[in-house]
């Protein structure tokens, strides 16, 4: 090693800016990100302990705030709603992308890429556009109730985004269009890394195509099934465009979700230090089941 | 036969499965193109397609000032973010650090934060500064928020880079600031313009932070005034319609020439 340099001082000295350069290779993006993130997140923390209206002195609240996000009916029904949405966003496009994936991994043939493309298409699309996209076709006379009448289903039409029973599954829908394109990316290619000798020995044994995708797919992508569980719900719970274009939390509280509500505790109804605090407790909801889905990942592995 | 029905069947659901995807974006220019009286435009080619739809949601609707604004973010946010990623990733994908393990577990932790955990102190905060209402309210969060992504990224592509290219680098004299520019970053490109595409895709889609950081609906982001936009004028479908396309058109020609690089960075971002 050269850890002796036979100069003395100097070498010393070399040693000690040795140690010393690298961080400032990481000081400008440390401090953007200390600055810009770490404070805030710091910050709405503390605001959360606090009654604050946004404008007048603020009054200690201790764990008031906390206390109403989870008692308060508003407040819950937000986390709940968001909470629901990780059935849309992230359950079910898992599952279509493994049986899509799956069926584009066993016969690749010409136009699968053209498929992948537009299947990936939703996912570059700034989300507050695919809400005017969905609001569109979803409205009293547009063109989802046009088909179903096309069809002799008029019976089913109805104002989508306004009707009590089906706002938040339409809404849900829309965070599905969004997810399955990478679902079936990850997942597809998690499935060209598995083994082909597997596949092989599988059928010997009289796999089916159903046995195949459940003895051996499904098994061979554990990991990119929880990194796409886990995108998604972040996406699902930190949800904000979609619905604050499609239906604004309504018809009544129907589709509310934490983002909205923190937007409107700030913005109409002044209270900045529930919104923190419902704003932690999203975060602290999020960190608990990423953390969660890691560790069923590593499981029986 | 059992064979070619489920081959029928698997090709049945792939075409399903995409058309879902593109029936809306039909439905959608179909809808640009009508005539503005039109209420809810039928799901058919206009006879008449009124293509000056697209001019007027460009000057009258003001979408050309948006996407002003909205590039201007873009053009000072990415630049940076891959200088400040590239420094942070080299550093901690090549030098010896102390400490360097919770530095990353830090950075990392950036990953799950959401947006709404931290918007409301970054609005006063950046009123009581002055920013608000001007792009930089927008910019320099973003800056920073880029940074968990951007130091993963690059930081995994320096340690795939062998340690003997940076050694022979520093035997010949240079320095680590000079190894950097002259002898890695040219086989840095791809990862470069992968977090560069994918930093101006996460700049442009902005919309939280856009709508409350800057306030004046006429100095917004694209998506953003896209959505004030849909709450005042949501009536006038067509021309709705149109600035829509308008506010995707550039993430959408980009994907479309450097789809690879997109999907291979958040598939493997993702992954890795």
């Amino acid at each position: 090693m050269f850890a002796r340099a036979p100069r003395g001082t100097s070498g010393s000295r070399e040693q000690k800016k040795r140690d010393f350069v690298p961080y400032l290779y990481v000081l400008p993006a440390l401090v953007a990100y200390s600055l810009f993130i770490l404070v805030p997140w710091a910050q709405s923390i503390w605001t959360s302990f606090w009654h604050w209206d946004g404008i007048g002195a603020a009054t200690w609240a201790g764990l008031e705030n906390y206390v109403a996000v989870f008692s308060n009916d508003d407040l819950s029904i937000a986390l709940r709603n968001g909470l629901g949405f990780i059935i849309f966003y992230s359950v079910i496009p898992v599952v279509l992308g493994a049986l899509l994936a799956a069926v584009i991994a066993a016969r690749p043939r010409r136009g699968t890429g053209l498929v992948r493309t537009v299947l990936f298409l939703p996912q570059i699309l700034p989300l507050v556009a695919v809400g005017v996209i969905w609001r569109y076709l979803y409205s009293a006379d547009g063109p989802i109730n046009q088909t179903l009448s096309a069809i002799g289903l008029g019976g089913a039409a109805r104002a989508w985004l306004g009707d009590f029973v089906w706002a938040y599954p339409a809404v849900g829908a829309v965070g599905t269009w969004v997810s399955t394109g990478l679902c079936v990316l990850l997942l597809l290619s998690g499935i060209q890394k598995i083994d082909p000798s597997l596949y092989e020995a599988a059928k010997l044994d009289r796999c089916g195509p159903v046995g195949l995708f459940m003895h051996v797919t499904l098994p061979g992508i554990r990991k990119e099934v929880v990194v796409a569980l886990t995108v998604t719900l972040i996406a699902a719970l930190a949800s904000f465009d979609i619905v604050y274009v499609t239906t604004g939390g309504g018809p009544g509280l129907q589709t509310i979700v934490p983002g909205v509500l923190i937007y409107r505790l700030v913005f109409t109804s002044n209270e900045v230090g529930l919104a923190c605090a419902l704003a932690t407790v999203l975060s602290a909801i999020i960190l608990v089941f990423v953390a969660l889905i890691g560790r069923l990942g590593r499981e029986q592995t | 036969m059992n064979q070619k029905v489920s081959q029928l069947m698997s090709a049945a659901f792939l075409l399903l499965a995409a058309a879902s995807v593109i029936v809306p974006f039909l439905a959608l220019v179909s809808a640009a193109l009508q005539p503005a009286t039109t209420l809810s435009p039928r799901l058919e080619w206009p006879s008449d397609p009124q293509w000056g739809n697209f001019a007027e949601a460009w000057t009258s609707a003001g979408f050309g000032t948006l996407i002003a604004s909205s590039a201007f973010i873009a053009v000072v946010v990415v630049p940076i973010s891959i200088v400040l990623a590239t420094l942070a990733g080299y550093a901690m994908g090549t030098m010896r650090m102390k400490g360097k393990t919770g530095l990353f577990v830090l950075f990392i932790a950036g990953l799950t934060l959401p947006f709404e955990a931290i918007v409301i102190p970054l609005y006063f905060s950046m009123r009581d500064i002055g920013l608000i209402d001007t792009q930089w309210a927008v910019i320099l969060p973003l800056m920073g928020a880029f940074m968990p992504f951007g130091i993963f990224w690059m930081r995994t592509h320096f340690e795939s880079v062998p340690q003997e290219i940076i050694e022979a680098s520093q035997l010949d004299g240079a320095g680590r600031f000079r190894t950097l520019i002259q002898i890695l970053l040219p086989g840095a490109t791809p990862a470069v313009t992968t977090y560069g595409l994918l930093t101006f895709m996460w700049a442009w889609n902005q919309f939280l932070l856009a709508l409350i950081l800057i306030r004046d609906p006429s100095k917004r982001t694209a998506p953003s005034g896209l959505g004030t936009f849909v709450q005042q004028y949501g009536e006038n479908i067509p021309l709705l319609a149109a600035g829509t396309i308008i506010v995707i058109a550039p993430v959408v020609a980009l994907y479309l020439v450097f789809q690879r690089k997109f999907v291979a960075g958040l598939v493997q971002g993702a992954l890795k």
